[in-house]
């Protein structure tokens, strides 16, 4: 990756009567998101009050000013400002936190799927998935719904053909590079590989989450005993 | 405790506020009352802060019992509203006294009516609004809808001004809708062709529509592209899916999504498709954004100056 030589590319467009989208290169890129994660902090700096949201995902960032505070015009040369600071710096910004998964059969009826599909064995899903240190893209979907990348191109399985009614909360699954943990239970269409105990969405709580945008997240496997200490739960998971 | 007790919570009423703001990272949406200015009118009327929390009644039927002296105005739809049984007049402050029934018959136009009482619902935010989001089971009382026998504290109000909004002040609803967009996001990858038809022609509400976002019905536009990494959907964004049948999202759409959008509806034309039944008929038209920025700063002053000359009955 260059390190500041040349000035990072984005392109300004309108979203809506107080809103501006900010593009950078269309594309999964930790170098990228790394851009994304430093332009929302230098939006929330610049713009302050006028702020009504700001919104990071992939390889964009969604801002909401207040029309009555502010106007496009005030923005857009506020965001073009901002940008001038905008460097391109080491893409491992964020915290790296552990989350441990209680890979099984049981718990990831979609392992013996993916391990058949791949011709590979069980253990080597469990292995490679854990192999990888990946980073938070997004966060959307539900609350507390991050989207992590990339998966082991091996690991790479299509969105189930008919979603599931049900995925439990705490499901660890995969889907195309990308891999998760339901925040909470929820319809859904990942393939399902494990149960991780630990919660990615909690209102009662300060943070709600334990990752963010730009975060770098290692799963770590632990048994069904390490599983249950932790506060999992197999009953009512309805796998 | 002071306030008023659910005795029919109707086909879906929720306590709102302006809505949730500053948590779309989380992948919090922002929720809050669909139709935004009648809501509004109903907090003005009673002096409320203009962030107080109400209740949003879609389709009718809320009945609620006073257990202390307080005042109250409903405004959105027009439906028949009753104290004790007595016909009252909507967009307008009345008094309730303790053991009065508050009935809200069902909506003969437009969809949510709001309910307001003086001083406010006092219900706890969670990450900074009561705006009740039943997807995500946040807001409100525990995340729910109004269930029959829910509490809703509210401070007893003795003194309160009888305000009420003139008649020609009054939205009107069931009509043929323009809704005046800023084109945005990917409007360039709609060639001009498809453009002109999505203005030219008229469309109608279908039944999918909810307070995540309304699926319309007319002539499908086609974008030049179809993949796009999923992004932040601002309020009334124009999603064009495969079908090329628009989805205007509205309060509790998803944070992200990953189709073309043309464009975003301006927030006052999303509050008039709020209170649009299916089968309604509406056509677009595009605006600049300082054509939209003029709107929304004229509508601020009209209201204020409206407020500045209501006289108390």
């Amino acid at each position: 990756m260059s390190m500041g030589m040349s000035k990072p590319q984005y392109q300004l467009t309108l979203a809506g009567e107080n809103a501006l989208m900010l593009y950078f290169d269309q594309r999964i890129d930790p170098a990228i998101s790394a851009l994304v994660q430093q332009a929302c902090e230098l939006i929330r700096a610049e713009l302050a009050a006028d702020l009504i949201d700001v919104l990071p995902s992939y390889a964009s960032v969604l801002v909401m000013f207040n029309p009555l505070r502010t106007d496009h015009f005030r923005v857009q040369a506020q965001l073009k400002h901002s940008m001038t600071q905008l460097q391109n710096s080491d893409s491992r910004s964020g915290k790296q936190v552990e989350l441990p998964v209680y890979y099984s059969e049981e718990s990831g009826p979609d392992l013996a799927l993916i391990a058949q599909t791949k011709n590979i064995s069980i253990d080597e899903v469990i292995q490679r998935h854990q192999a990888v240190s990946y980073r938070v893209y997004a966060i959307g979907f539900a609350p507390g719904f991050a989207y992590l990348g990339e998966v082991d191109p091996i690991l790479q399985m299509p969105r189930l053909a008919t979603p599931r009614a049900k995925v439990p909360r705490g499901a660890v699954a995969i889907a195309d590079r990308q891999t998760a943990v339901y925040p909470a239970q929820s319809p859904g269409g990942w393939n399902l590989i494990g149960l991780c105990p630990t919660r990615m969405f909690n209102p009662e709580q300060t943070p709600a989450m334990p990752v963010s945008v730009g975060d770098e997240v290692r799963f770590v496997a632990i048994d069904k005993a390490e599983f249950l200490r932790l506060g999992g739960e197999l009953q009512g998971a309805g796998l | 405790m002071s306030g008023f007790e659910v005795i029919a919570a109707g086909v879906l009423s929720l306590l709102q506020d302006n809505g949730r703001f500053g948590q779309n990272a989380l992948g919090l949406t922002t929720g809050g009352a669909m139709d935004a200015p009648s809501a509004r009118w109903a907090n003005r009327l009673l002096g409320n802060d203009n962030n107080a929390t109400l209740i949003e009644c879609s389709v009718g039927g809320l009945q609620l019992r006073a257990n202390s002296s307080s005042y109250i105005a409903v405004t959105g739809a027009e439906l028949p509203l009753s104290i004790n049984g007595n016909s009252a007049e909507l967009w307008a402050v009345h008094k309730v006294q303790p053991g009065d029934v508050i009935e809200l018959g069902m909506v003969n136009q437009g969809l949510r009516a709001y309910l307001a009482v003086a001083g406010g619902f006092a219900v706890t935010p969670q990450f900074g609004s009561v705006s009740t989001v039943l997807r995500e089971g946040i807001g409100g009382l525990k995340g729910n809808k109004l269930q029959t026998g829910d509490f809703l504290a509210a401070q007893p109000v003795n003194q309160l001004p009888r305000l009420s909004l003139p008649l020609a002040y009054r939205p009107q609803f069931n009509r043929v809708l323009t809704l005046r967009l800023v084109e945005g996001y990917q409007a360039d990858s709609f060639p001009s062709t498809e453009r002109q038809r999505f203005y030219l022609n008229s469309y109608k509400v279908t039944p999918q529509a909810d307070r995540m976002g309304y699926k319309l019905a007319g002539t499908a536009i086609r974008s030049q592209q179809s993949q796009l990494l999923s992004e932040g959907i601002c309020y009334g964004a124009v999603q064009i899916p495969p079908d090329g049948q628009p989805i205007v999202l509205l309060n509790d759409r998803q944070t992200l999504g990953g189709y073309p959008k043309i464009g975003s509806v301006l927030s006052l034309d999303c509050a008039l498709l709020a209170q649009a039944v299916a089968g309604t008929e509406l056509y677009f038209t595009p605006i600049s954004p300082e054509q939209a920025h003029n709107a929304l700063c004229l509508a601020k002053v009209r209201t204020d100056a409206i407020t500045s000359q209501l006289v108390s009955l």
